[in-house]
């Protein structure tokens, strides 16, 4: 797939800088809560941009990457609660304990291929509610009643609300991401990385050292989800071990397909989207049920599900895939 | 000691469960080496379709063999409509589209019947039935009610020609088409079978955890380990490994209650048997994919 225009990029970075500014001359349009779902929508992105990856650029599937949000979400959330650690400094704390925690996940994982990578993942996915839970870790997790935090203070006097702050902390921090991964995957170890997804044996021959390039992928795509989760730690400025089920994962798996297995830029649509549809299925349901007059109650996990089914078969490379084939179609 | 019996017999209830469940995860797997991670979800669905049949004065009987029918057909028809154009898609594909399913089940149960959880009848006699002591009559029921399921499983398997044109498909799907059999259909066949065992096993365990749209999640993740115990080819093996993460699982946790009685430290308790199983999992995964009765399958690069 060919690179996003890079006038295109500025413009979209320069409206996400610009437009809460005008907060004051339209407060109907660019209201708080707008803001802070644009701030999880940003959230979001980073998260499925960790699974992207891990799934998309090395082929590793993963069915369980809500474990490392909530690791990464925990651990902001531990040094915020215990240690009145500043909330900026939980970011690279996160993303630290998460890589560690996926570098190690993904020792076993290496010999694990396909679905049986899928099934352990599932598995963890699964079980991370629990694992919260622990009796040991109860003194510092707080248990099934999780940890209230404060939300993000707007540093240096800057005349910001904290909504605005909140917005522009998940920019600046989804922004510095980006920049990362995309030059990763345009070094060697990213060209390495796509080498190992494409055809294993061949890379191997070719002198990649496989198993260190996956474990390490695995550590990074954690790390990333780690810091997404660390940010929704003070975004929400609330934990809780039930709130990383499977179907927290389930989303990111959304995300990922919706924007495109494999694409930079399908990530953050895909992370837009499953908000999106999260936040807009209560109105969804009621529209079925007042207008459409069906006795049903439509969960966002409903229209997940079709979706994951109709994009396999109409859009395997997902939306943003599925819109370039189209304009190159149109184009010829 | 009495304690002892009881935690075994117990485990046995549930592992009579879990076997069900990873028998029915084995026979989509030998066939089409899919996992599929609906299982769970369509046998709670099943589930919910014998209650809703019970709410409308069915009994427990014939609501109980109504919903093995209804998931039987059930199962042919996703296979049939859903997952046959995938037949030589990539694993994500497989995979996304089988998650797609759990959350289709699992959003649809919840809508319909909503998520509040519901208690369940047991068709078996409180008096008459069990042994006291040592295992409660419900528990007893299901041993018996899954024995006699896998007994005609087997039977059906090994004795009949649909059976064998059905383990034939299974082995070696073009071989099989030369001599004469509808693959697909088999393939097919196979799916409802496996919705049907599993609609067995959810009807089963409502008693036991109550009717509530994620009431298989833990159950999936215990028959995924009893699968793999036994060896994910492995029929057999599987309804083997079932049984034994089902006594592994209470033994367990009786262990972790013992060590807290005795020296006042908690390790282990009930509060941790996922994390037990995904221990399970994830153990016999790296250390023996092939688990302890399957074959080791050498791949041809």
């Amino acid at each position: 797939m060919p690179a996003f225009p890079k006038q295109w990029l500025w413009g979209l970075i320069a409206l996400a800088v610009f437009v809460p500014l005008l907060q004051p001359v339209l407060p109907d349009v660019v209201s708080n809560y707008r803001l802070f779902l644009v701030s999880t929508m940003i959230i979001a992105a980073i998260a499925v941009l960790g699974l992207n990856l891990l799934t998309g650029f090395n082929g590793q599937i993963s069915l369980g990457h809500g474990a490392f949000y909530a690791v990464g979400a925990y651990t902001a959330a531990v040094l915020m609660d215990k240690l009145n650690v500043p909330y900026w400094l939980t970011l690279p704390c996160a993303a630290a304990v998460c890589f560690m925690v996926g570098y190690l996940f993904g020792l076993p994982a290496l010999k694990l291929e396909g679905h049986y990578l899928a099934l352990a993942t599932f598995s963890l996915a699964l079980a991370v509610p629990q694992i919260l839970k622990y009796k040991w870790l109860e003194k510092v997790t707080g248990g099934v009643q999780g940890i209230v935090l404060n939300k993000p203070e707007v540093p240096f006097g800057i005349p910001l609300t904290e909504d605005q702050w909140l917005y522009y902390y998940c920019l600046i921090t989804m922004l510095a991401l980006f920049w990362a991964a995309n030059n990763l995957l345009n070094s060697r170890s990213g060209r390495a990385m796509m080498a190992i997804r494409d055809y294993h044996i061949a890379a191997d021959t070719m002198g990649i050292d496989t198993a260190l390039y996956k474990t390490v992928t695995f550590g990074i795509s954690a790390a990333y989800t780690g810091i997404a989760g660390a940010l929704s730690a003070s975004a929400i400025a609330f934990v809780a071990p039930d709130s990383f089920n499977l179907f927290l994962s389930i989303k990111f798996l959304i995300g990922l397909v919706v924007g495109g297995v494999g694409s930079l830029a399908g990530s953050v649509v895909g992370g837009i989207f499953y908000v999106l549809v999260d936040n807009s299925a209560q109105a969804l349901s009621l529209f079925v049920k007042n207008d459409l007059g069906l006795q049903f109650d439509l969960s966002a996990y409903t229209i997940f599900g079709i979706l994951l089914i109709l994009l396999m078969y109409l859009m395997p490379m997902g939306i943003v895939g599925g819109v370039y084939l189209a304009v190159r179609r149109l184009r010829q | 000691m009495e304690q002892f019996l009881q935690q075994i017999a117990s485990g046995l209830a549930n592992g009579a469960i879990y076997a069900c469940v990873a028998l029915a995860l084995v026979m989509i797997y030998v066939s089409t080496d899919h996992i599929n991670f609906a299982q769970g979800e369509m046998a709670m669905f099943s589930t919910y379709l014998s209650w809703q049949l019970m709410t409308w004065g069915a009994s427990y009987w014939v609501a109980f063999a109504a919903a093995v029918v209804l998931s039987f057909i059930l199962g042919v028809i996703i296979e049939r409509a859903i997952l046959r154009p995938l037949h030589n898609a990539p694993v994500l594909s497989v995979v996304v589209v089988f998650i797609g399913l759990l959350a289709i089940c699992n959003s649809m149960a919840g809508a319909i019947w909503s998520y509040l959880i519901k208690e369940f009848p047991s068709p078996f006699p409180k008096s008459s039935f069990g042994i006291a002591g040592v295992i409660g009559p419900h528990q007893l029921g299901v041993v018996l009610v899954t024995l006699i399921v896998l007994g005609l499983l087997f039977a059906f398997f090994r004795y009949t020609p649909l059976g064998l044109a059905m383990r034939a498909a299974a082995q070696n799907p073009s071989m099989a088409r030369l001599v004469g059999v509808r693959v697909d259909w088999m393939l097919a066949l196979g799916w409802g079978l496996a919705a049907a065992v599993g609609a067995v096993a959810g009807v089963m365990v409502a008693h036991i955890v109550y009717l509530d749209p994620n009431m298989m999640g833990g159950i999936l993740l215990y028959a995924f380990a009893g699968a793999l115990v036994g060896g994910i080819g492995n029929p057999g093996g599987a309804v083997l490994g079932g049984f034994i993460v089902g006594v592994l699982e209470n033994m367990v946790a009786f262990a972790g209650n013992q060590i807290e009685k005795t020296t006042g430290i908690y390790i282990i308790g009930n509060g941790e048997k996922l994390t037990v199983a995904l221990i399970i999992v994830i153990t016999v995964l790296t250390v023996r994919p092939a688990g302890l009765f399957g074959r080791v399958v050498v791949k041809r690069v």
